[in-house]
């Protein structure tokens, strides 16, 4: 996983509450047994206008001009903006997996649904929870401003414009998920540094819980 | 200090703490085939073993066909995808339940049903919901691939605690009125991001008068209030579920085990940090209108005017939810008809859901306006049950579709799908733009409400049926 530490890029604005993970990468492609190539499938009901389905020419589509990730403004946009409880439903990462391969690096949102926030850190995606107040003024300054950028910097913990009035705000997130994050840990290898530790466990606890011991 | 049942439950599994990030153990991992090929993969590249090849069991179930499984299945992506879970389960030796197995079916519904899924368990699976085992007493998750691969290779996850929510459900439940409806009430009341963050308890008399299955239909749906656990405490209902399951304990494992269960209750005066109280006796069958869970309506209730709403954001998303549904404010829900109708899913699939179906059904026919009903039972041993009691006659007689087990129309991974503009009453989770096919327009209800459509072609209210 590549280290996350400042990202300044380009803000897609996606003005919608309950964004699931259905929408964000549909179930006919999650068939696939690989981590990449989701990209060009991301978003794919909304994005284009006829039936999606593995292993076709997407460059041959009919797409959905009136869809946000194909208006010329938002094109290479990195930075995606959503309203609450962004990520809703199923587990599947394929959904952070489209998000990465599409070139999202981060998401803002006034909430997120928890197993996709957690799946975003494994993937080297920051999603950034804001004030509702902060995600309504992001809208309005993508809205006025063509070629709208942030700069993200997880040190910090601060996003940032370059305004004359600056939007510069102070995000929450878990220490543990930060350095993850910045340093683009492997947590199996971390966790597996423990080994000793999980095994002592085991056998403690299938001592006092002997009937967890077998299949 | 007094804790709750998930406190009780996480504090066995804790393995280190470090601040607020728990490293926790895990004793049960179910594996399908659509959340597994990628972390088999990581295991395999980073030359890595599994941890305990025996907390693992494995199902095909998400992309299976529910027609013939003599022959081989037609879509050679979903084929590879299915093979590629049989030969992961036999290069590392781990217990699987094949397409043709008799035992084969939608994971949350054969963990509990081969004693698999045991309380005070934590429960892993790259599935959202997985919250399903908590019914037993358990903290059961769903997780990412990422997560899935972690816990092959370390038997551990890293998380942090979660908030405690109780939902009191008190009151006797009207006749009619299912587990199913008691969990879209309460999704309608807290919404679908109400319970992130959370582990959610469900106790009251409402909820304790459920039966396992009852509780797993609860449970299950835990999710789509936001919360990754729902729970519910043990009692005499648990234990006698659990008894004699092929893989459950027995002899004096089991008396022991028993004595430890029967403690996995919160205890009494222990304080949540939020409680939501609910009538039951209240509840009124529950039909959603819209694109989310949370937008549910009672069967003698009208669809919701968009501009009754002065948050722009909630507004603006039952403005486009009635848009892609087709559905005009202010239309009672008792007139919306019906195309297709869906019985199953993890959700609703057991075999109490097949008889409350069947007793709706009796002797009628499904409405000429019904394109497909489709009967899909949660596993092959709950198909044969069926079988065993005359249940699939009574279904074929009426018109339904009788097929085997998996996930089918649910995600509509398969083959089962709606077509564009296609309305289906289905017993399903989810009722997301295109979740059971493009275009497609889910309303999600409980299998006699989901039957009685079928029957009349439209939503009726189940109590008013003889």
């Amino acid at each position: 996983m590549e280290p996350f530490n400042e990202h300044k890029g380009l803000v897609i604005p996606l003005d919608r509450a309950n964004v699931d993970t259905d929408a964000i990468i549909p179930k006919q492609f999650l068939k696939s047994i690989k981590k990449s190539g989701f990209g060009p499938n991301l978003f794919d009901e909304w994005r284009y206008l006829d039936h999606g389905e593995p292993g076709m020419d997407n460059s041959k589509r009919k797409i959905n001009p009136d869809f946000i990730l194909n208006l010329p403004r938002y094109k290479n946009g990195s930075i995606l903006v959503a309203r609450e409880n962004f990520g809703c439903g199923s587990s599947r990462e394929h959904a952070p997996w489209a998000l990465l391969d599409f070139g999202i690096k981060v998401v803002i949102a006034p909430s997120f649904a928890d197993i996709f926030y957690g799946n975003c850190f494994k993937n080297g995606i920051l999603p950034i929870v804001l004030d509702k107040s902060i995600v309504d003024e992001i809208f309005i300054r993508v809205d006025e401003n063509i070629r709208y950028q942030i700069t993200v910097n997880l040190r910090s913990q601060r996003i940032y414009d370059e305004h004359k009035e600056s939007l510069d705000k102070y995000f929450e997130i878990d220490s543990f998920k930060k350095s993850c994050l910045m340093e683009g840990l492997d947590d199996i290898g971390l966790t597996l540094k423990n080994k000793t530790e999980i095994q002592n466990f085991e056998k403690n606890y299938q001592e006092n819980f002997p009937w967890l011991k077998g299949e | 200090m007094a804790s709750t049942l998930y406190e009780k439950i996480f504090k066995r599994h804790v393995v280190r703490e470090d601040n607020d990030t728990f490293l926790i153990y895990i004793d049960r991992h179910l594996i399908h085939e659509v959340t597994s090929p990628q972390a088999f993969e990581g295991i395999r590249l980073a030359n890595r073993e599994i941890w305990r090849a025996k907390s693992i069991l494995a199902v095909p179930d998400h992309n299976v066909p529910t027609t013939d499984r003599s022959i081989e299945i037609e879509d050679p992506i979903s084929k590879i995808q299915v093979e590629t879970l049989d030969k992961n389960c036999e290069e590392f030796n781990l217990l699987q339940f094949k397409m043709n197995d008799e035992r084969q079916g939608i994971v949350h519904v054969i963990g509990p049903e081969q004693g698999s899924t045991l309380p005070g368990m934590t429960i892993v699976c790259g599935d959202s919901h997985t919250s399903t085992h908590g019914a037993f007493g358990a903290i059961a998750m769903g997780i990412g691939t990422s997560d899935v691969e972690h816990v092959l290779a370390t038997q551990c996850l890293i998380v942090n605690k979660f908030k405690t929510m109780r939902i009191n459900v008190n009151g006797n439940l009207q006749n009619g009125v299912t587990a199913k409806d008691v969990a879209l009430t309460i999704i309608g009341k807290i919404g679908t991001a109400g319970g992130t963050g959370h582990a959610i308890e469900f106790a009251g008399t409402s909820i304790s008068s459920l039966s396992m299955e009852g509780r797993m239909t609860l449970c299950n749906m835990a999710i789509e209030a936001g919360s990754r656990v729902g729970l519910v405490a043990v009692d005499d209902k648990t234990i006698d579920y659990i008894k004699d399951k092929p893989l459950a304990p027995r002899g004096a494992l089991w008396e022991k085990a028993k004595k430890d269960w029967l403690n996995l209750v919160s205890d009494k005066d222990v304080i949540f940090d939020t409680e939501v109280e609910i009538d039951g006796s209240l509840i009124e069958p529950q039909v959603t209108w819209g694109t989310s869970p949370e937008m549910v309506s009672s069967i003698n209730s009208k669809i919701p005017n968009p501009d009754h709403y002065k948050d722009k954001t909630l507004s603006s998303s039952y403005q486009i939810a009635l848009k892609y549904m087709n559905l005009k404010p202010d239309t009672p829900i008792k007139e919306i008809l019906i195309d297709k109708v869906f019985i199953g899913s993890c959700t609703n699939s057991r075999i109490e859901d097949l008889r409350a179906a069947a007793a709706i059904v009796g002797a009628k026919k499904i409405a000429k306006n019904i394109k497909l009903a489709l009967v899909v039972p949660g596993s092959g041993l709950v198909k044969l049950q069926a079988e065993s009691e005359g249940l699939d006659k009574i279904f074929t007689k009426a018109g339904f579709e009788w097929r085997e087990p998996g996930c089918s129309m649910c995600l509509a991974m398969n083959a089962d799908k709606l077509g564009p503009g296609e309305r289906c009453a289905s017993t399903s989770n989810r009722n997301f733009e295109g979740r059971q096919g493009q275009g497609g327009r889910t309303h999600l209800v409980s299998p006699q409400m989901a039957a009685a459509a079928a029957i009349y072609g439209k939503f009726v209210d189940i109590r008013e049926l003889n």
